[in-house]
């Protein structure tokens, strides 16, 4: 009989080895950076950010990983070059002193060259090798390669040398960066793809209703899982950044512990007394309902309580925000002084929604808030359809909750007559933690204030559409008015406590009018007690008398009839 | 009869002694006999001794011939088996 032997196990911890790359975030995608010792492909079209990318890997390279690096330009000199990235803070020419970077420009000038009979390349490797080794570098970019296309008119030879590159580099042991041009039907002009297919990236940079956006993508990554979507990356005064792939399952940690929301009232309609920290918290509304008042006043609460805060305004300077919350009596501006509270402004449709993502998570790598406040969301969906914004919103969220930090949004929505919420609201909705509306409640001749719950997770929570009024000692929550056909707001309200007061009132007198009614009929019998009394008394008194007439005249009589029997 | 300016400069840069750069060597040499009436110098570059040479001239290709007197600088990729295009691409009237 034959016996079927189990197959070996796999090696599950195996690590397919890698280079880090010194791109916040691409580390992420590709699960540890570049594939180690073999060369990865980078291309893209004019302007998206292949030298920079490769220049930021180098230099990273040496500054974060110790690994010194080669860059061979076939396309900028060497000053040209130095010069770009310095606004970068990257300083070329120190690496270069320092002897931990060489720059090498390679000029490939057709006018110059007469090719006459058989060649190889040997010139090229031998640069490549002298600079490798005069560094002793463990990394390599080859910018942009298919310049030597241009130069040099025999594809053959060429191609047949760029084979022999790519394994001399493999042999070499040097983890290589190949750029290239985006070709029409090819990944690249050239069709470097068919030698370098380690690991190919392609960068985009596309103009979606008028706004920028710059767009990383791994085609493929041989030996490796890798994330395949699409992710957007940015460039800005630091270099490279892809945008943080935060954790893509759901397994952050949560707190029991409860923050106040800042406004009186508002705290007991969660019966835990507030939110949980590290919730987050939508505030939706109409407009002119106090959302940005609620928002500040969550603010001021935390930066009371010696929290570090964030509010990000997409409508209002921060200017602005102080002098209208001063109105009502919340001091944003000491907090901002105090370093506690960071405000900041800008216009949604002046970035990408990337850029807005990216800033915010800086601040939080930097700033560390406990709490983070968007006033409003909504108007990020000028500058992105839905979906956008919703995926964009998932990965803010994410964000947040890996850090453990309380969010609070508010958001914007269409007047409906009823307090059903729009299809835009219920998207967003479903992300987040807990759901407070503020409506606008019109009623006959005048508008009121409500703010209800409409969800919160976790926590139980009152189902009572409380009014409330903006004053200038800020926000108070009105008592609960119950009328005839549920709650009532505003004038009515007023009429009705009005009302109620009339009645009590009302009662009272009766009560008291009771009373007196019986303490006068107490004293009538009271009266008729003394009067009888007083009859008794006096018949008594004749019939006294009476008595001892009576007795007199018996008496009289007797002592007669004596006196005449003597005689 | 033109007269050829003065003293060429020329360099050819090998890399080692391969087929090719010998066949290069013992080309130019033919050439410049014929061409320069000895008004020329060749000299012998070997990249694997020198490497750091080559950025200098910007060589890429082995062999190479650059004519570095008179100017401009042109160089000439291959072993030079072509006379017609050496003799175009150093800007040499022929003389014979």
């Amino acid at each position: 009989m034959q016996k079927i032997k189990p197959s070996k196990p796999q090696n599950e911890n195996f690590q397919f080895p890698k280079t880090p790359t010194g791109v916040d975030g691409l580390d992420e995608i590709t699960e540890g950076g570049f594939p180690k010792g073999r060369p990865t492909l980078i291309c893209g079209g004019a302007g998206c950010g292949k030298t920079l990318l490769s220049m930021q890997f180098l230099i990273k390279g040496i500054t974060e990983y110790g690994e010194n690096g080669v860059f061979m330009s076939f396309e900028e000199p060497s000053k040209d070059l130095s010069l770009n990235v310095k606004s970068l803070g990257f300083d070329l020419d120190k690496l270069k002193a320092e002897k931990k970077l060489v720059v090498d420009y390679v000029r490939v000038e057709r006018s110059e060259i007469e090719e006459t009979g058989e060649y190889d390349l040997d010139g090229l490797f031998i640069r490549l090798n002298h600079a490798i080794d005069s560094v002793n570098a463990k990394r390599v970019v080859l910018d942009t390669i298919e310049s030597l296309f241009a130069g040099l008119d025999n594809q053959a030879i060429l191609r047949a040398e760029l084979r022999r590159l790519f394994h001399w580099l493999k042999e070499k042991g040097v983890t290589a960066i190949i750029t290239g041009e985006r070709g029409e039907a090819t990944l690249t002009r050239q069709g470097l793809e068919e030698y370098v297919s380690d690991c190919v990236i392609i960068l985009d940079h596309r103009v979606i209703e008028q706004v920028s956006t710059r767009r990383l993508r791994i085609i493929k990554y041989r030996g490796s899982t890798h994330g395949t979507n699409e992710y957007p990356f940015l460039i800005d005064e630091a270099g490279i950044s892809v945008l943080p792939i935060t954790s893509l399952k759901l397994d952050n940690e949560v707190s029991s512990e409860v923050v106040s929301s800042g406004v009186p009232g508002l705290d007991h309609m969660f019966l835990g007394g507030g939110f949980y920290r590290g919730s987050n918290i939508l505030v939706s509304g109409t407009a002119g309902t106090a959302k940005t008042t609620i928002g500040a006043y969550f603010a001021s609460e935390q930066c009371r309580k010696k929290e570090k805060t964030v509010l990000f305004a997409f409508e209002e300077s921060p200017q602005q925000l102080i002098r209208n919350m001063m109105s009502i009596g919340i001091d944003l501006g000491k907090y901002v002084k105090q370093g506690l509270l960071q405000i900041h402004s800008s216009r949604p449709s002046l970035n990408g929604l990337e850029l807005h993502l990216l800033t915010l998570s800086k601040l939080i790598k930097e700033f560390k808030p406990t709490t983070v406040i968007l006033d409003p969301i909504s108007n990020l969906i000028t500058v992105g359809n839905d979906n956008e914004v919703r995926s964009m919103l998932v990965r803010l969220i994410d964000m947040l909750k890996a850090n453990n930090i309380t969010a609070m949004f508010t958001s914007l929505n269409k007047q409906t007559d009823n307090f059903r919420p729009d299809l835009a609201e219920e998207s967003v909705s479903s992300l987040v933690d807990t759901w407070i509306t503020v409506r606008d409640m019109e009623g006959i001749g005048e508008r009121n204030r409500g703010i209800f719950i409409v969800k919160s997770r976790g926590m139980g929570h009152s189902n009572q559409v409380r009014e409330f009024l903006i004053g200038s000692k800020g926000i108070e929550l009105l008592d609960v008015e119950f009328g005839p056909e549920g709650i009532l707001t505003g004038a009515a309200r007023r009429s009705s406590q009005i009302q109620r007061k009339v009645k009590e009132l009302k009662l009272q007198n009766d009560l008291d009018r009771k009373d007196r009614e019986i303490d006068r009929k107490r004293k009538v019998l009271e009266a008729n007690i003394e009067a009888l009394k007083n009859e008794f008394e006096s018949v008594v008194e004749e019939l006294g008398i009476l008595k001892a007439t009576e007795e007199l005249q018996s008496k009289i009589t007797t002592e007669n009839v004596f006196k005449t029997k003597k005689k | 009869m033109k007269k050829q300016p003065a003293e060429w400069q020329l360099l050819l840069y090998i890399a080692g002694q391969t087929p090719k750069s010998i066949k290069a060597l013992s080309n130019i040499k033919k050439y410049a006999e014929i061409h320069l009436e000895g008004k020329y110098s060749i000299e012998i570059i070997d990249l694997l001794e020198r490497p750091q040479l080559a950025e200098g001239d910007q060589i890429l290709a082995v062999p190479t011939l650059v004519r570095r007197f008179p100017e401009p600088i042109r160089k000439i990729i291959g072993d030079l088996s072509n006379e017609e295009r050496v003799l175009v691409g150093l800007n040499i009237k022929p003389l014979k």
